[in-house]
């Protein structure tokens, strides 16, 4: 045990409120969702596309009002786009969605309406490039703080996050898209699920002492519900789900493990933040500024 | 301009808090709570939105803790006796300022004087500087909605002031000028202690060669920082950025191959 101030905290816990995580899948399943529906539209698989183009109109109208409600003042939320930083994560995420949510919108307008199909086509291929990197940047997000247990996770967060947004697209796709058209689904239900939760293995391997939050305590319950409900939608998915109530039962199961990922790493955080021995123990041991 | 800072000598500091009251009188900062924390003379806790001063005090057994500093209180009786270390705890205004690299609207900026201030016009509560502080410096105020903390009196330096806390240091604990003659002090004052036999006395955050480019507002202390609530090697967390950028490229390409695979004509 190193010494510490009264046993308190020397970092900030996050402010942010449940917005925060609920937004990190919302935007994970929109930005991979908008991916899956530009390989369906490449591949000529229309049913498919339309539920995708779905899945990321509708993650990107919930997503907004998340991040809005979540600012200390949401009347200021357009000071956002008051300058560029790439040294801000946020920052760069929010140019990112002003021109990832128009085409997201525009693309499932589209779609739904018959109208403009080639503004349509265009803007789902757009949509689509910048879907990986919507799905992902959130972890850099929160790598980018003084937290041990998300800084320390920089290698490892981001493949967690992309594992768990193609599960969660995946999952979207599977729960409405008829059964003929979601042979795609079905197959990133499974690469996903395998990508999210060797991820999450690997980095609570070598993270050691700092992980400590992923495996115990609240966050860690967190993890272990995610990890069940993803594996589990995953093999429904590979095994049963060309029966539509087996591929619907899927999807929510990866959608729910998608959920409780991001609620698990941010209440990692949480707890990482407030543990004294966690900021100083490795900073000791010359993994600091060395 | 020149780069002015504070270097706080916590060898003299008898733990009036008149630095915490004149904080809060000049800023106009409100109650953080009137809390019996049962952390010897401190009910005040820590830095926060409310609090842009925080005198520590830490009771150590004087057998335990070394030779006591000349300057410090008679202890209470023997070896047996009391140390108090005491510390007024300031924001660091931070050559490489995490807060200021995350925030996403400018509304933390670098003055004339470097040193790092919010503009709360500008500030839209989004929270990002509050975990990316190394120190846990700052922090949202609930029902403003904004961030808050130390400004280093910005307006008072305008006007050619010494900042509130400085001014009211009754034992020159806390000393406010230009970085470089603060230094030079510091090293000199680090000597005449290591010469009066204070060997745990060391400078916290003088040299530009720790993790954060050195603190604008550095200290003399006579223990390991984190006795004081202190992180003992503070890095910028924005200096990872370009490798974290990259793992997220590697993520987003794994993703879209994900995807690809997934479509791919099955034979």
């Amino acid at each position: 045990m190193t010494d510490s101030y009264y046993g308190r905290p020397i970092l900030k816990a996050p402010v942010w409120k449940w917005y925060i995580p609920a937004y990190f899948f919302t935007g994970g399943l929109a930005g991979a969702s908008s991916t899956l529906a530009l390989a369906a539209q490449v591949t000529g698989n229309r049913g498919l596309r339309r539920t995708a183009l779905g899945a990321a109109a509708a993650g990107v109208a919930v997503s907004g009002p998340l991040l809005v409600v979540d600012l200390g003042r949401p009347g200021r939320f357009l000071n956002m786009l008051r300058v560029a930083k790439p040294t801000s994560p946020m920052s760069v995420g929010s140019w990112l969605l002003a021109a990832f949510v128009p085409a997201a919108f525009a693309a499932a307008f589209s779609d739904i309406t018959g109208r403009v199909p080639r503004l349509g086509r265009a803007a789902a291929a757009g949509a689509g490039a910048l879907g990986p990197v919507v799905a992902t940047y959130t972890a850099v997000l929160v790598a980018d703080t003084a937290i041990p247990a998300w800084h320390d996770a920089q290698r490892e967060l981001p493949f967690v996050f992309a594992g768990s947004s193609a599960a969660a697209a995946a999952g979207a796709a599977l729960a409405f898209t008829p059964v003929g058209s979601a042979g795609p689904a079905r197959r990133l239900a499974v690469v996903g699920a395998a990508l999210e939760v060797s991820a999450s293995r690997a980095m609570e391997r070598r993270l050691g002492p700092v992980a400590g939050p992923y495996t115990d305590g609240r966050a860690g319950r967190l993890a272990r519900a995610a990890e069940a409900c993803t594996l589990s939608g995953a093999a429904l998915a590979a095994l049963a789900g060309r029966r539509r109530p087996a591929a619907v039962a899927a999807g929510a199961l990866l959608c729910a493990g998608s959920v409780l990922t991001r609620f698990s790493v941010v209440r990692a955080g949480f707890e990482s933040a407030g543990d004294p021995q966690a900021t100083v123990g490795p900073q000791r041991s010359g993994r600091g500024s060395a | 301009m020149t780069r002015m800072g504070f270097f706080t000598d916590t060898s003299v500091c008898i733990g009036c808090k008149a630095c915490e009251v004149a904080c809060k009188e000049w800023n106009d900062v409100p109650d953080d709570g009137l809390d019996f924390l049962a952390m010897s003379y401190d009910n005040t806790g820590a830095l926060g939105a409310d609090t842009w001063r925080h005198v520590a005090f830490v009771e150590k057994t004087a057998s335990r803790g070394g030779s006591a500093p000349p300057t410090s209180p008679p202890s209470t009786g023997g070896d047996s006796g009391v140390r108090w270390l005491m510390s007024s705890d300031v924001c660091k205004h931070c050559t490489h300022a995490a807060c200021l690299d995350v925030c996403p609207t400018g509304a933390l900026f670098r003055t004339e004087f470097d040193t790092v201030v919010v503009q709360r016009d500008v500030c839209n509560g989004c929270g990002y500087c509050v975990p990316a502080c190394p120190f846990g410096v700052i922090d949202k105020r609930e029902a403003d909605g904004r961030v808050w903390k130390c400004t280093l009196c910005y307006d008072r330096l305008k006007a050619d002031l010494t900042p509130a806390c400085a001014k009211a240091c009754p034992t020159e604990s806390i000393q406010f000028g230009p970085l470089e003659e603060l230094r030079e002090r510091a090293a000199g004052r680090l000597g005449v202690l290591r010469e009066a036999g204070v060997a745990e006395a060391r400078l916290y955050g003088a040299h530009e060669s720790d993790g954060v480019g050195g603190f604008g507002a550095f200290f003399l202390l006579l223990d390991e920082p984190e006795v004081y609530g202190l992180p003992p090697d503070p890095v910028v967390t924005t200096r990872d950025l370009p490798r974290m950028w990259r793992a997220a490229a590697g993520a987003a390409l794994a993703l879209a191959g994900a995807v690809a695979v997934a479509v791919l004509p099955r034979r």
